[in-house]
Protein backbone atom coordinates (compact mmCIF):
# COMPACT_ATOMS: atom_id res chain seq x y z
CA UNK A 1 0.00 0.00 0.00
CA UNK A 2 2.92 2.29 1.16
CA UNK A 3 4.67 1.59 -1.70
CA UNK A 4 1.63 1.66 -4.13
CA UNK A 5 0.89 5.22 -3.43
CA UNK A 6 4.00 7.02 -2.71
CA UNK A 7 7.02 4.98 -4.78
CA UNK A 8 5.37 4.61 -8.14
CA UNK A 9 8.19 3.97 -10.28
CA UNK A 10 6.52 4.55 -13.72
CA UNK A 11 4.81 7.55 -12.10
CA UNK A 12 7.92 8.82 -10.79
CA UNK A 13 8.85 8.41 -14.35
CA UNK A 14 6.49 9.57 -15.86
CA UNK A 15 6.66 12.88 -13.62
CA UNK A 16 10.51 13.64 -14.19
CA UNK A 17 10.04 15.80 -17.42
CA UNK A 18 7.43 17.87 -15.84
CA UNK A 19 9.48 17.76 -12.60
CA UNK A 20 12.56 18.61 -14.54
CA UNK A 21 10.78 22.11 -15.69
CA UNK A 22 9.82 23.06 -12.33
CA UNK A 23 13.76 22.78 -11.15
CA UNK A 24 14.99 24.70 -13.96
CA UNK A 25 12.53 27.35 -12.81
CA UNK A 26 13.18 27.21 -9.42
CA UNK A 27 17.10 27.69 -10.31
CA UNK A 28 16.00 30.60 -12.42
CA UNK A 29 13.88 32.12 -9.67
CA UNK A 30 16.85 31.52 -7.05
CA UNK A 31 18.93 33.15 -9.75
CA UNK A 32 17.00 36.13 -9.98
CA UNK A 33 16.02 36.70 -5.86
CA UNK A 34 19.68 35.71 -4.71
CA UNK A 35 21.36 38.89 -6.12
CA UNK A 36 18.08 40.67 -5.72
CA UNK A 37 18.08 40.31 -2.33
CA UNK A 38 21.84 40.87 -1.49
CA UNK A 39 21.68 43.85 -3.71
CA UNK A 40 18.81 45.50 -1.87
CA UNK A 41 20.19 44.45 1.57
CA UNK A 42 23.68 45.90 0.90
CA UNK A 43 22.55 49.16 -0.27
CA UNK A 44 20.08 49.36 3.33
CA UNK A 45 22.86 48.72 5.40
CA UNK A 46 25.01 51.23 4.29
CA UNK A 47 22.61 53.73 4.35
CA UNK A 48 21.91 52.10 7.19
CA UNK A 49 24.96 53.40 8.77
CA UNK A 50 25.10 57.35 7.78
CA UNK A 51 24.87 58.98 10.38
CA UNK A 52 21.81 61.08 10.02
CA UNK A 53 19.04 60.11 11.59
CA UNK A 54 16.42 60.85 9.37
CA UNK A 55 17.95 58.03 7.26
CA UNK A 56 18.88 55.74 9.78
CA UNK A 57 15.67 55.30 12.01
CA UNK A 58 13.02 55.08 9.35
CA UNK A 59 15.24 52.29 7.58
CA UNK A 60 15.63 50.64 10.16
CA UNK A 61 11.70 50.73 10.85
CA UNK A 62 11.01 49.57 7.88
CA UNK A 63 13.61 46.51 7.85
CA UNK A 64 11.82 45.93 10.91
CA UNK A 65 8.24 45.59 9.60
CA UNK A 66 9.63 43.39 6.67
CA UNK A 67 11.31 41.00 9.29
CA UNK A 68 8.14 41.09 11.27
CA UNK A 69 5.76 39.88 8.05
CA UNK A 70 5.55 36.26 6.86
CA UNK A 71 7.18 36.25 3.31
CA UNK A 72 3.83 34.18 2.20
CA UNK A 73 2.07 37.24 3.90
CA UNK A 74 3.72 40.01 1.68
CA UNK A 75 3.72 37.37 -1.78
CA UNK A 76 0.18 37.38 -1.18
CA UNK A 77 -0.56 40.94 -0.88
CA UNK A 78 1.46 41.79 -3.41
CA UNK A 79 -0.26 39.78 -6.14
CA UNK A 80 -3.56 39.11 -5.14
CA UNK A 81 -4.12 42.48 -2.71
CA UNK A 82 -2.29 45.16 -5.42
CA UNK A 83 -4.25 44.20 -9.11
CA UNK A 84 -6.99 45.88 -6.61
CA UNK A 85 -5.19 49.38 -6.87
CA UNK A 86 -5.05 48.76 -10.18
CA UNK A 87 -0.93 47.26 -10.23
CA UNK A 88 -0.64 43.80 -11.51
CA UNK A 89 2.27 42.57 -10.93
CA UNK A 90 2.24 38.93 -12.41
CA UNK A 91 3.22 36.28 -10.40
CA UNK A 92 7.62 36.81 -11.72
CA UNK A 93 6.72 40.31 -10.44
CA UNK A 94 4.97 39.60 -7.24
CA UNK A 95 7.68 37.16 -6.07
CA UNK A 96 10.91 39.04 -7.54
CA UNK A 97 9.42 42.33 -5.50
CA UNK A 98 8.51 39.66 -2.25
CA UNK A 99 12.18 38.44 -2.14
CA UNK A 100 13.25 42.00 -2.90
CA UNK A 101 11.63 43.46 0.41
CA UNK A 102 12.16 40.35 2.76
CA UNK A 103 15.14 38.87 2.05
CA UNK A 104 16.31 42.17 1.40
CA UNK A 105 15.72 42.96 5.51
CA UNK A 106 17.05 40.00 6.40
CA UNK A 107 20.35 40.34 4.17
CA UNK A 108 20.24 43.84 5.14
CA UNK A 109 20.38 43.09 9.32
CA UNK A 110 23.73 40.44 8.58
CA UNK A 111 25.52 43.61 6.64
CA UNK A 112 24.65 45.70 9.29
CA UNK A 113 25.91 43.12 11.98
CA UNK A 114 29.17 42.40 10.09
CA UNK A 115 29.66 46.67 9.04
CA UNK A 116 29.64 46.73 12.51
CA UNK A 117 31.71 44.16 13.77
CA UNK A 118 34.84 46.14 11.98
CA UNK A 119 36.93 48.04 14.19
CA UNK A 120 36.32 52.13 13.86
CA UNK A 121 40.10 52.14 13.49
CA UNK A 122 40.15 50.47 10.27
CA UNK A 123 37.86 53.24 8.53
CA UNK A 124 39.94 56.15 10.16
CA UNK A 125 43.29 54.35 9.29
CA UNK A 126 41.33 54.17 5.31
CA UNK A 127 40.40 58.01 5.53
CA UNK A 128 43.57 59.38 6.97
CA UNK A 129 45.49 57.36 4.39
CA UNK A 130 43.78 59.42 1.57
CA UNK A 131 40.88 57.08 0.51
CA UNK A 132 37.56 58.63 -0.12
CA UNK A 133 34.78 57.50 1.70
CA UNK A 134 32.97 55.20 -0.87
CA UNK A 135 36.66 53.45 -1.04
CA UNK A 136 36.85 53.20 2.93
CA UNK A 137 33.59 51.21 2.59
CA UNK A 138 33.87 48.88 -0.65
CA UNK A 139 37.59 48.06 -0.55
CA UNK A 140 38.35 48.07 3.97
CA UNK A 141 35.27 47.70 5.81
CA UNK A 142 32.89 45.32 3.49
CA UNK A 143 35.75 43.01 2.80
CA UNK A 144 36.26 42.33 6.37
CA UNK A 145 32.50 42.16 6.81
CA UNK A 146 31.61 40.09 4.84
CA UNK A 147 34.45 37.46 6.28
CA UNK A 148 32.88 38.13 9.82
CA UNK A 149 29.56 37.31 8.77
CA UNK A 150 30.14 34.15 5.96
CA UNK A 151 28.06 31.98 7.84
CA UNK A 152 25.22 33.85 8.48
CA UNK A 153 25.05 34.90 5.21
CA UNK A 154 25.17 31.43 3.32
CA UNK A 155 23.00 30.60 5.79
CA UNK A 156 20.52 33.46 4.90
CA UNK A 157 21.23 32.55 0.99
CA UNK A 158 20.23 28.72 1.53
CA UNK A 159 16.85 30.12 3.42
CA UNK A 160 16.23 32.02 -0.04
CA UNK A 161 16.49 29.31 -2.29
CA UNK A 162 14.17 27.19 -0.40
CA UNK A 163 11.63 30.09 0.06
CA UNK A 164 11.47 30.29 -3.29
CA UNK A 165 8.99 27.07 -3.31
CA UNK A 166 6.54 29.85 -1.80
CA UNK A 167 6.14 30.98 -5.09
CA UNK A 168 3.88 27.45 -6.30
CA UNK A 169 1.36 29.44 -4.34
CA UNK A 170 1.19 32.41 -6.95
CA UNK A 171 0.99 29.30 -9.71
CA UNK A 172 4.57 30.06 -10.74
CA UNK A 173 5.50 26.59 -12.43
CA UNK A 174 8.55 25.87 -9.96
CA UNK A 175 9.56 22.71 -8.48
CA UNK A 176 6.74 22.36 -5.67
CA UNK A 177 3.80 23.83 -7.76
CA UNK A 178 5.19 21.23 -10.77
CA UNK A 179 4.60 18.53 -8.21
CA UNK A 180 1.88 19.05 -7.34
CA UNK A 181 0.31 19.41 -10.85
CA UNK A 182 1.55 16.47 -11.63
CA UNK A 183 0.13 14.92 -7.82
CA UNK A 184 -3.33 15.72 -8.76
CA UNK A 185 -3.13 14.67 -12.14
CA UNK A 186 -1.97 11.02 -11.27
CA UNK A 187 -3.70 11.05 -7.76
CA UNK A 188 -0.46 9.53 -6.45
CA UNK A 189 1.93 11.63 -3.64
CA UNK A 190 5.44 10.60 -5.21
CA UNK A 191 5.85 13.12 -7.37
CA UNK A 192 5.98 15.28 -4.27
CA UNK A 193 8.26 12.84 -2.34
CA UNK A 194 10.75 13.19 -5.85
CA UNK A 195 10.39 17.20 -4.91
CA UNK A 196 11.49 17.11 -2.48
CA UNK A 197 14.41 14.86 -3.32
CA UNK A 198 15.39 17.51 -5.74
CA UNK A 199 15.33 20.07 -3.37
CA UNK A 200 17.33 17.62 -1.28
CA UNK A 201 20.10 16.76 -3.79
CA UNK A 202 20.53 20.80 -4.41
CA UNK A 203 20.80 21.87 -1.23
CA UNK A 204 22.67 19.25 0.86
CA UNK A 205 26.04 20.08 -0.22
CA UNK A 206 25.28 24.03 1.12
CA UNK A 207 24.24 22.86 4.30
CA UNK A 208 27.22 20.28 4.52
CA UNK A 209 29.51 23.49 4.21
CA UNK A 210 27.33 25.49 6.22
CA UNK A 211 27.79 23.39 8.90
CA UNK A 212 31.44 23.39 8.42
CA UNK A 213 32.00 27.35 8.67
CA UNK A 214 29.46 27.30 11.40
CA UNK A 215 31.94 25.15 13.40
CA UNK A 216 35.02 26.91 12.38
CA UNK A 217 33.76 30.08 13.39
CA UNK A 218 32.47 28.81 16.78
CA UNK A 219 36.11 26.92 17.11
CA UNK A 220 37.87 30.49 16.25
CA UNK A 221 35.83 32.15 19.17
CA UNK A 222 36.76 29.41 22.11
CA UNK B 1 -13.88 59.14 -6.09
CA UNK B 2 -10.57 60.72 -5.54
CA UNK B 3 -7.39 58.54 -5.57
CA UNK B 4 -6.87 58.36 -2.18
CA UNK B 5 -10.60 57.14 -1.84
CA UNK B 6 -10.21 54.48 -3.85
CA UNK B 7 -7.12 53.61 -2.15
CA UNK B 8 -9.07 53.36 1.03
CA UNK B 9 -11.69 51.59 -0.26
CA UNK B 10 -9.66 48.81 -1.33
CA UNK B 11 -7.26 48.14 1.16
CA UNK B 12 -8.89 50.28 4.41
CA UNK B 13 -12.73 49.94 4.10
CA UNK B 14 -14.47 50.22 7.35
CA UNK B 15 -17.67 48.28 6.51
CA UNK B 16 -15.51 45.22 5.42
CA UNK B 17 -13.08 45.64 8.35
CA UNK B 18 -16.13 45.69 10.57
CA UNK B 19 -17.16 42.58 9.52
CA UNK B 20 -13.78 40.29 9.18
CA UNK B 21 -11.94 41.36 11.88
CA UNK B 22 -13.37 38.71 14.22
CA UNK B 23 -12.10 36.25 11.98
CA UNK B 24 -9.39 37.76 11.81
CA UNK B 25 -9.18 37.87 15.95
CA UNK B 26 -9.72 34.18 15.61
CA UNK B 27 -6.93 33.50 12.99
CA UNK B 28 -4.61 35.54 15.12
CA UNK B 29 -5.81 32.76 18.51
CA UNK B 30 -5.17 29.89 15.96
CA UNK B 31 -1.69 31.54 14.84
CA UNK B 32 -0.23 31.83 18.52
CA UNK B 33 -1.65 28.40 19.54
CA UNK B 34 0.11 26.63 16.59
CA UNK B 35 3.67 28.57 17.11
CA UNK B 36 3.50 28.13 21.05
CA UNK B 37 3.01 24.44 20.29
CA UNK B 38 5.81 24.18 17.32
CA UNK B 39 8.45 26.00 19.41
CA UNK B 40 7.57 23.51 22.62
CA UNK B 41 7.80 20.20 20.71
CA UNK B 42 10.49 21.59 18.68
CA UNK B 43 13.10 23.16 21.24
CA UNK B 44 12.29 20.33 23.52
CA UNK B 45 13.13 17.98 20.73
CA UNK B 46 16.29 19.19 19.31
CA UNK B 47 17.31 19.65 23.04
CA UNK B 48 17.29 15.99 22.96
CA UNK B 49 18.71 15.22 19.91
CA UNK B 50 21.60 17.87 20.83
CA UNK B 51 22.39 15.79 24.30
CA UNK B 52 22.20 12.41 22.69
CA UNK B 53 25.11 13.64 20.31
CA UNK B 54 27.19 14.55 23.26
CA UNK B 55 27.19 10.71 24.22
CA UNK B 56 29.26 10.57 21.10
CA UNK B 57 27.84 6.99 19.80
CA UNK B 58 29.37 6.93 16.49
CA UNK B 59 26.29 5.38 14.45
CA UNK B 60 23.63 7.47 16.54
CA UNK B 61 25.84 10.71 15.62
CA UNK B 62 25.66 10.05 12.36
CA UNK B 63 21.77 9.32 11.89
CA UNK B 64 21.21 12.37 13.99
CA UNK B 65 23.96 14.41 11.47
CA UNK B 66 21.80 12.85 8.15
CA UNK B 67 18.38 13.67 10.21
CA UNK B 68 19.14 17.53 10.72
CA UNK B 69 20.57 17.81 7.55
CA UNK B 70 17.09 16.37 5.68
CA UNK B 71 15.55 19.08 7.57
CA UNK B 72 17.40 22.07 7.27
CA UNK B 73 17.78 21.34 3.36
CA UNK B 74 14.33 21.03 2.58
CA UNK B 75 12.09 24.21 2.25
CA UNK B 76 9.42 24.00 5.32
CA UNK B 77 6.48 24.47 2.57
CA UNK B 78 7.40 21.18 0.68
CA UNK B 79 7.24 19.42 4.09
CA UNK B 80 3.89 20.55 4.71
CA UNK B 81 2.20 19.61 1.29
CA UNK B 82 4.36 16.14 1.69
CA UNK B 83 2.90 15.38 5.03
CA UNK B 84 -0.42 16.59 3.96
CA UNK B 85 -0.68 14.81 0.61
CA UNK B 86 1.44 12.64 1.01
CA UNK B 87 1.60 10.68 4.28
CA UNK B 88 -2.45 9.80 4.35
CA UNK B 89 -0.86 7.50 1.72
CA UNK B 90 1.09 5.74 4.34
CA UNK B 91 -2.11 5.28 6.00
CA UNK B 92 -1.08 8.01 8.46
CA UNK B 93 -3.76 11.20 7.85
CA UNK B 94 -2.97 14.61 9.26
CA UNK B 95 -5.50 17.71 9.34
CA UNK B 96 -3.79 20.74 8.23
CA UNK B 97 -3.24 22.13 11.66
CA UNK B 98 -1.39 18.66 12.51
CA UNK B 99 0.72 18.80 9.21
CA UNK B 100 1.74 22.25 9.67
CA UNK B 101 2.79 21.83 13.11
CA UNK B 102 4.94 18.66 12.73
CA UNK B 103 6.74 19.77 9.54
CA UNK B 104 7.33 22.91 11.08
CA UNK B 105 8.73 21.13 14.40
CA UNK B 106 10.39 19.06 12.52
CA UNK B 107 12.27 21.82 10.77
CA UNK B 108 12.90 23.90 14.18
CA UNK B 109 13.95 20.51 15.84
CA UNK B 110 16.54 20.24 13.18
CA UNK B 111 17.74 24.06 13.62
CA UNK B 112 17.74 24.06 17.18
CA UNK B 113 19.75 20.80 17.55
CA UNK B 114 22.42 22.56 15.48
CA UNK B 115 22.47 25.67 17.64
CA UNK B 116 22.30 23.57 21.34
CA UNK B 117 25.44 21.60 19.88
CA UNK B 118 27.12 24.01 18.70
CA UNK B 119 26.72 25.68 22.24
CA UNK B 120 27.54 22.36 24.05
CA UNK B 121 31.11 22.16 21.63
CA UNK B 122 31.94 26.00 22.49
CA UNK B 123 31.77 25.05 26.93
CA UNK B 124 35.62 24.68 27.41
CA UNK B 125 36.66 21.16 27.91
CA UNK B 126 37.93 21.69 31.00
CA UNK B 127 34.34 22.57 32.55
CA UNK B 128 33.90 18.82 31.59
CA UNK B 129 37.01 17.46 32.92
CA UNK B 130 36.68 19.90 36.18
CA UNK B 131 33.10 18.02 36.50
CA UNK B 132 34.27 14.61 36.20
CA UNK B 133 37.10 15.30 38.77
CA UNK B 134 34.75 16.70 41.43
CA UNK B 135 33.22 12.78 41.43
CA UNK B 136 30.38 14.05 38.98
CA UNK B 137 29.11 11.15 36.36
CA UNK B 138 28.76 12.03 32.89
CA UNK B 139 24.42 13.04 32.45
CA UNK B 140 25.04 15.49 35.44
CA UNK B 141 28.33 17.00 34.61
CA UNK B 142 26.44 17.37 31.03
CA UNK B 143 23.42 18.58 32.84
CA UNK B 144 24.29 20.57 35.78
CA UNK B 145 27.52 22.08 34.35
CA UNK B 146 27.85 22.11 30.53
CA UNK B 147 24.39 22.78 28.98
CA UNK B 148 23.41 25.86 31.50
CA UNK B 149 26.45 26.85 29.78
CA UNK B 150 26.00 25.62 26.29
CA UNK B 151 22.31 27.26 26.41
CA UNK B 152 22.99 30.51 27.19
CA UNK B 153 25.52 30.61 24.26
CA UNK B 154 22.91 29.25 22.35
CA UNK B 155 20.15 31.79 23.51
CA UNK B 156 20.69 34.56 20.49
CA UNK B 157 20.72 32.53 17.75
CA UNK B 158 18.33 30.52 18.71
CA UNK B 159 16.02 33.34 19.32
CA UNK B 160 16.17 34.38 15.89
CA UNK B 161 15.80 31.15 14.35
CA UNK B 162 12.49 30.45 16.56
CA UNK B 163 11.02 33.49 15.14
CA UNK B 164 11.76 33.06 11.14
CA UNK B 165 10.50 29.34 12.11
CA UNK B 166 7.43 30.70 13.70
CA UNK B 167 6.38 33.00 10.79
CA UNK B 168 6.10 29.96 8.74
CA UNK B 169 2.65 29.27 10.57
CA UNK B 170 1.44 31.48 7.62
CA UNK B 171 2.36 28.30 5.49
CA UNK B 172 -0.67 26.40 6.65
CA UNK B 173 -2.79 28.57 4.90
CA UNK B 174 -1.84 26.93 2.02
CA UNK B 175 -3.21 23.25 3.31
CA UNK B 176 -6.37 25.54 4.96
CA UNK B 177 -5.82 25.99 8.06
CA UNK B 178 -8.03 29.47 9.22
CA UNK B 179 -5.00 30.52 10.48
CA UNK B 180 -4.40 34.60 10.35
CA UNK B 181 -3.37 34.13 6.59
CA UNK B 182 -6.23 31.65 5.42
CA UNK B 183 -8.73 33.71 7.20
CA UNK B 184 -7.52 36.78 5.27
CA UNK B 185 -7.52 35.01 2.30
CA UNK B 186 -11.06 33.62 2.77
CA UNK B 187 -12.09 36.86 4.06
CA UNK B 188 -10.97 38.75 0.51
CA UNK B 189 -12.71 35.79 -1.63
CA UNK B 190 -16.04 36.56 0.53
CA UNK B 191 -15.96 40.19 0.01
CA UNK B 192 -14.25 40.85 -2.97
CA UNK B 193 -11.85 43.16 -1.24
CA UNK B 194 -8.51 43.24 -0.21
CA UNK B 195 -9.65 44.94 3.54
CA UNK B 196 -8.99 41.53 5.47
CA UNK B 197 -5.46 40.97 3.83
CA UNK B 198 -4.44 44.37 4.86
CA UNK B 199 -6.23 43.79 9.11
CA UNK B 200 -4.15 40.08 8.24
CA UNK B 201 -0.79 41.77 7.31
CA UNK B 202 -1.73 44.29 10.33
CA UNK B 203 -2.11 41.69 12.65
CA UNK B 204 1.21 39.91 11.70
CA UNK B 205 2.81 43.26 12.39
CA UNK B 206 1.58 43.51 15.70
CA UNK B 207 1.85 39.69 16.75
CA UNK B 208 5.87 39.76 15.52
CA UNK B 209 7.45 43.14 15.24
CA UNK B 210 7.63 43.26 19.18
CA UNK B 211 9.31 39.91 18.93
CA UNK B 212 11.45 40.74 16.42
CA UNK B 213 13.08 44.13 18.15
CA UNK B 214 12.79 42.14 21.52
CA UNK B 215 15.17 39.58 19.29
CA UNK B 216 17.28 42.21 18.16
CA UNK B 217 17.81 43.50 22.18
CA UNK B 218 18.56 39.81 22.96
CA UNK B 219 20.80 39.42 19.93
CA UNK B 220 22.99 42.04 21.63
CA UNK B 221 22.13 41.32 25.20
CA UNK B 222 23.59 37.75 24.95
CA UNK B 223 26.48 38.92 22.17
CA UNK B 224 29.65 36.55 22.39
CA UNK B 225 32.50 38.67 24.30
CA UNK B 226 35.34 38.44 21.84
Amino acid sequence: MFVESFLTTEIALAALPILWMGLVQTILLALLCVPLGIGAGLAAALLSGRPERAIRWPLIGLIDIFRAVPPLVLLIFLYAGLPFAGLDLGAWGAVALAFLLNTGAYYAEIFRAGIESVGRGQAEAARALGLRRWQVSLFVVLPQAVRNVLPDLVSNTLEVVKLTSLASVVALPELLFQARQAQSITFNATPILVAALFYFILLWPCVRLLSRLENRQIAGRR
Amino acid sequence: MSGLDAFLFSFLNARVAAEYWPKIVDGLGVTIVLALLVILAGLALGLGLAVLRALGIRPLNWAIIFLVDVFRALPPLVLIVLIYFGLPAAGLSFSGFGATWLALTLVLMAFAEEIFWAGICAVPKGQWEAGRALGLRFLPTLGRIVLPQAIRIAVPPLTNRTIAITKGTALGSVVAVAEILGAAQSGMAFSGNPTPLTLGAIAYILLFLPVVVAGRWVETRFRWKR
